[in-house]
C-alpha cells in the first residue's frame, strides 16, 4: 500500500471520527452548546490532535525511537521544572515578585529559569567544569553517556571530542565565552545605538539627517553578509597588528547591530521629545546630558529592554553562525558554534549509535535553548506591556 | 494612476541611489585592507618588480576614485573581474595576454541560479503553509492549537539555522533515510532528482521563514478583528472562516505581502549557513569559501549581488504595499 493511500485513508478515518465525536457528544450531553455549535473542522482538529498524542505515546515505546524519547523526556522535564519554578516564585519572595509570577505563562517561567541557569553556569564556569577548556585528556572520541558498554567513560559524562577534550567542560566554558561575548557585544551596540539615537532625536537638524541616512545605507546590506565581508578584512588586520580577531568581531557586530538600536531609540526618543515635561526641562535651562539621561532614558526603558532581549538573540545567533562558518570566535577558546562544526560529522552515525550523534546536537541545542528562552521572556514582556488581550 | 507611477519611480530612484551608495561602502571597506592585493598574493618574499607588475595588471597603481569607477562600470557591464584563486597572472607565465582563465562572473552565474532555485523551492513550500497556518491561528485564536503553533514557531524562529538543519538531517536523512543529506547539484541534472536533493535545505529554510510569515499573518488579521465592519459581518451571521478570509484578509494583505517579500529577501541573503551545512553549490557557499581564502574580487562581487537582491526585494515589498492600499494609491 502506497504512503499516499495510507495518508488519505487516515484522513478519512479521522473525518469519520470527528463526525462520531460530535454526534456522540450531542447525544451524551443533551445538545450542550459546546457540541451543538461545533463545526466539523474543529471536531476534526480535536480527533487529529488525539490521534497524534496516541501515536506519540505508542511511538515513545518503539525501540528505534531513541531521539524521540530523548526529546519527549527533555520537553516534559523542562515543563515540570518551569512549573515548579513558577510555584516557587508564587510563594517565595516579596509581594511584587509573587504578583509577577501569578500571571505568568509557563513559557515565560521556563525562559526565566533557563536564563538564570545559563547565567550561573557562565559566571561560575571555572568552578563547575571538571576539566579545563583547552585541556587535552588521554582518550579521544569517547561516546557521551558514560556507559562503558557503548564506548563511554564515566569520567567524561558527555564524552570527549576528536582530539580528546572533555565535551562537558567545553560546553560549560562555552557558556562563558559565547554568551559572555554576545552579552558584551549587545551592551556595546546599545551604548552606541542608544547614544546616537537619543542625540539625533534631541538635537534633530543636520546631525539627525546625517546619522539617519548613513544608518539607512548600512541597513541596506544584509547583516550576516556585511559581517562576513568585514571579518575578511579584520582577519588580515588582526594577523598584522597581533590583536585577537575576537575583539574585531565584537566591534564589527556591535556597529552593525547598533544601526537597528539607533532606529528604535531615535523613534522612541522622538515620541518623548515632544512631551510637555521635556519642554519644561528645556525652559528650566537643563543641559543635553540631563535631558537624555534623566528625562528621556527613564521613559524609554520598557521598549529598549524588550529590544535588548531580541537584539541579544540576534547577536548571539550571528556570533554562533560566524563561529560555525569558521570566522568567529577562534580556537582554543571553547565556543558552541565551533563545537557544532567540529563535531558535525558524528551525526552520520545516528542510525546505529544514537549516543555518538548526540554530541553536536548538544552544542547546537545549547544555543537554541538560550535564544528560545530569551524569546519566550520577551514575548511575555511585550504581551504584558501592550495590554493585548485578544 | 499618474500619482502611483510617480511614487513608484521615486522609490525606484531611491533604491538605485541606495545601491550606488552601498557599492561605495563595499568598495571602501575592501580598500581598508592593509597593503594591497598584489602584496597579499605574493607574500613577504616578493620582489618590488613582481609587485609592481601585478599592480599594473590589476590596475592597482591608479587612484582609489578611478579604480572605483572602473570597477563599477565593469560591474554594470557584467564583468566582475577575475578571482584570485583562478587568476593566472601574465607576469607569472611570461605571456602578455590572458589575465585569468575563469572570471568571477563565470563562477557566480551558475551558483546564483542554484541559489535562486533553492529560494524558489522554499518559497513554493513556505508561503502556502504560512498563510494557511496564519489564517487557522487567527480563526482559532487563544485555543490550544494557537498556543501550540505559537510556541513551535517562536522556537523555530529563535533556533540557529544549523540546529534546525542538523535536526532535519538526523530525522530525514540518517535515522529514516528518505532524503539525501548532501545536495550535490550539478548542471544538466534531471529536474526530479535536483528537486529531491534540494528538498532538505529547502525544508530547513521553510522552518526558518514560515514561522515569521505565519506570525505576521496572524497578527495582521487579528489587528483588524476589532474594526466595526468585522463586527457588522459577524452580526450578519457569517461564519468565522468567511469573516476572516473574505472580509479581514484583503485588508491585511499589505503587511502580509510586505513580510513575504522581506522573507524572500532573507532567503536569498540568509542562505549562507544552510548552504554550508548541506554543501549546496550556491552563491552563499562560494561567498564563505572566498571569505576564508580572502579572495577579494569574489567577496566584493557576491556582497554586491546580495545587497542588490536585498534592496530590490525590499523595494518590491514597498511598491506592492503601496499598490495594495487604495489610500496610498490615491495620495491627497
Amino acid at each position: 500500500m502506497s504512503i499516499w493511500l495510507q495518508i488519505v485513508l487516515a484522513l478519512v478515518a479521522i473525518g469519520l471520527g470527528a463526525w462520531v465525536l460530535r454526534f456522540a457528544g450531542q447525544k451524551a450531553t443533551g445538545n450542550k452548546p459546546f457540541f451543538r455549535d461545533m463545526p466539523i473542522s474543529v471536531a476534526f482538529g480535536y480527533v487529529l490532535g488525539a490521534a497524534a498524542v496516541i501515536w506519540g505515546i505508542g511511538f515513545y515505546f518503539h525501540p528505534g525511537a531513541t531521539f524521540f524519547r530523548w526529546a519527549v523526556q527533555g520537553f516534559v522535564g523542562f515543563a515540570i521544572a518551569a512549573y515548579v519554578f513558577r510555584l516557587f516564585g508564587r510563594h517565595v519572595g516579596t509581594q511584587g515578585t509573587k504578583k509577577l509570577f501569578r500571571g505568568m505563562p509557563l513559557t515565560a517561567s521556563f525562559g526565566i529559569l533557563t536564563i538564570l541557569i545559563y547565567a550561573v553556569v557562565a559566571i561560575f564556569a571555572g568552578l563547575i567544569a571538571p576539566y579545563g577548556q583547552e585541556e587535552i585528556l588521554g582518550q579521544a572520541n569517547v561516546v557521551p553517556g558514560g556507559d562503558v558498554a557503548f564506548g563511554g567513560n564515566p569520567q567524561f559524562p558527555l564524552g570527549t571530542d576528536q582530539i580528546g577534550r572533555d565535551i562537558l567542560s567545553r560546553l560549560i566554558y562555552g557558556a562563558q565565552n559565547t554568551v559572555g561575548i554576545a552579552f558584551a557585544t549587545t551592551c556595546l551596540a546599545f551604548f552606541l545605538g542608544g547614544t546616537f539615537g537619543f542625540l539625533a532625536a534631541t538635537l534633530g537638524g543636520w546631525l539627525d539627517q546625517a546619522l539617519s541616512r548613513s544608518v539607512d545605507v548600512l541597513m541596506a546590506i544584509p547583516a550576516l553578509i556585511f559581517a562576513l565581508l568585514l571579518m575578511t578584512i579584520a582577519s588580515v588586520w588582526s594577523t598584522k597588528l597581533g590583536i585577537p580577531l575576537t575583539y574585531f568581531m565584537v566591534l564589527i557586530i556591535a556597529v552593525i547591530d547598533s544601526t537597528r538600536v539607533f532606529r528604535l531609540s531615535r523613534a522612541v526618543g522622538q515620541n518623548i521629545v515632544v512631551m510637555d515635561y521635556i519642554e519644561a526641562a528645556k525652559l528650566r535651562g537643563e543641559g543635553l546630558a540631563y535631558l537624555i539621561f534623566r528625562e528621556i532614558l527613564p521613559n524609554a526603558t520598557a521598549p529598549l529592554l524588550a529590544e535588548f532581549g531580541l537584539r541579544f538573540c540576534f547577536v548571539f545567533l550571528t556570533i554562533a553562525s560566524l563561529s560555525f562558518l569558521g570566522v568567529g570566535i577562534q580556537p582554543p577558546l571553547a565556543d558552541w558554534g565551533t563545537m557544532v562544526r567540529d563535531l558535525s560529522q558524528f551525526i552520520n552515525f545516528a542510525a546505529f549509535a544514537p549516543r555518538v550523534a548526540s554530541a553536536p546536537l548538544l552544542a547546537a541545542g545549547a544555543i537554541a535553548l538560550l535564544t528560545v528562552a530569551v524569546n519566550f521572556v520577551v514575548d511575555w514582556m511585550l504581551h504584558k506591556s501592550s495590554g493585548l488581550k485578544e | 494612476m499618474g500619482g502611483v507611477l510617480r511614487i513608484i519611480l521615486q522609490r525606484l530612484f531611491l533604491g538605485l541611489l541606495t545601491l550606488l551608495v552601498v557599492s561605495v561602502v563595499i568598495f571602501v571597506a575592501v580598500n581598508l585592507l592593509p597593503g594591497d592585493f598584489a602584496e597579499a598574493i605574493l607574500g613577504q618574499g616578493a620582489t618590488p618588480e613582481a609587485v609592481a607588475s601585478i599592480r599594473a595588471d590589476l590596475g592597482l597603481d591608479q587612484g582609489m576614485v578611478v579604480r572605483y569607477f572602473s570597477w563599477l562600470s565593469d560591474a554594470l557591464r557584467g564583468d566582475l573581474g577575475t578571482s584570485f584563486a583562478q587568476a593566472n597572472f601574465a607576469s607569472f607565465v611570461g605571456s602578455s595576454a590572458n589575465l585569468g582563465g575563469v572570471t568571477v562572473a563565470d563562477q557566480i552565474a551558475p551558483r546564483f541560479a542554484n541559489t535562486m532555485f533553492l529560494a524558489g523551492v522554499t518559497a513554493a513550500i513556505a508561503v502556502p503553509i504560512a498563510l494557511t497556518l496564519g489564517i487557522l491561528a487567527a480563526l482559532f485564536r487563544n485555543s490550544i492549537f494557537d498556543r501550540a503553533t505559537n510556541i513551535l514557531t517562536l522556537s523555530s524562529i529563535s533556533s540557529p539555522e544549523f540546529f534546525l538543519a542538523y535536526i532535519l538531517i538526523l530525522l530525514l536523512a540518517v535515522v529514516n533515510p528518505i532524503l539525501p543529506s548532501l545536495s550535490n547539484i550539478y548542471d544538466g541534472m534531471a529536474f526530479g532528482e535536483r528537486l529531491q536533493k534540494t528538498l532538505l535545505p529547502a525544508l530547513t529554510l521553510t522552518l526558518v521563514v514560515t514561522a515569521h510569515m505565519m506570525r505576521m499573518t496572524r497578527a495582521a488579521i487579528i489587528n483588524l478583528l476589532a474594526s466595526p465592519y468585522i463586527e457588522m459581518a459577524r452580526l450578519k451571521g457569517l461564519s468565522p472562516l468567511r469573516v476572516i478570509v473574505v472580509h479581514a484578509l484583503p485588508n491585511a494583505l499589505a503587511p502580509i505581502i510586505n513580510v513575504i517579500a522581506l522573507n524572500l529577501a532573507y532567503l536569498i541573503t540568509g542562505v549562507v549557513v544552510v548552504e554550508v551545512v548541506f554543501v549546496y553549490p550556491g552563491i552563499g557557499q562560494l561567498f564563505v569559501d572566498s571569505v576564508k581564502i580572502r579572495d577579494i574580487p569574489v567577496v566584493q562581487a557576491s556582497c554586491l549581488i546580495f545587497a542588490a537582491a536585498y534592496i530590490l526585494l525590499n523595494l518590491l515589498a514597498d511598491i506592492l504595499s503601496i499598490l495594495s492600499n487604495p489610500r496610498l494609491r490615491h495620495p491627497k
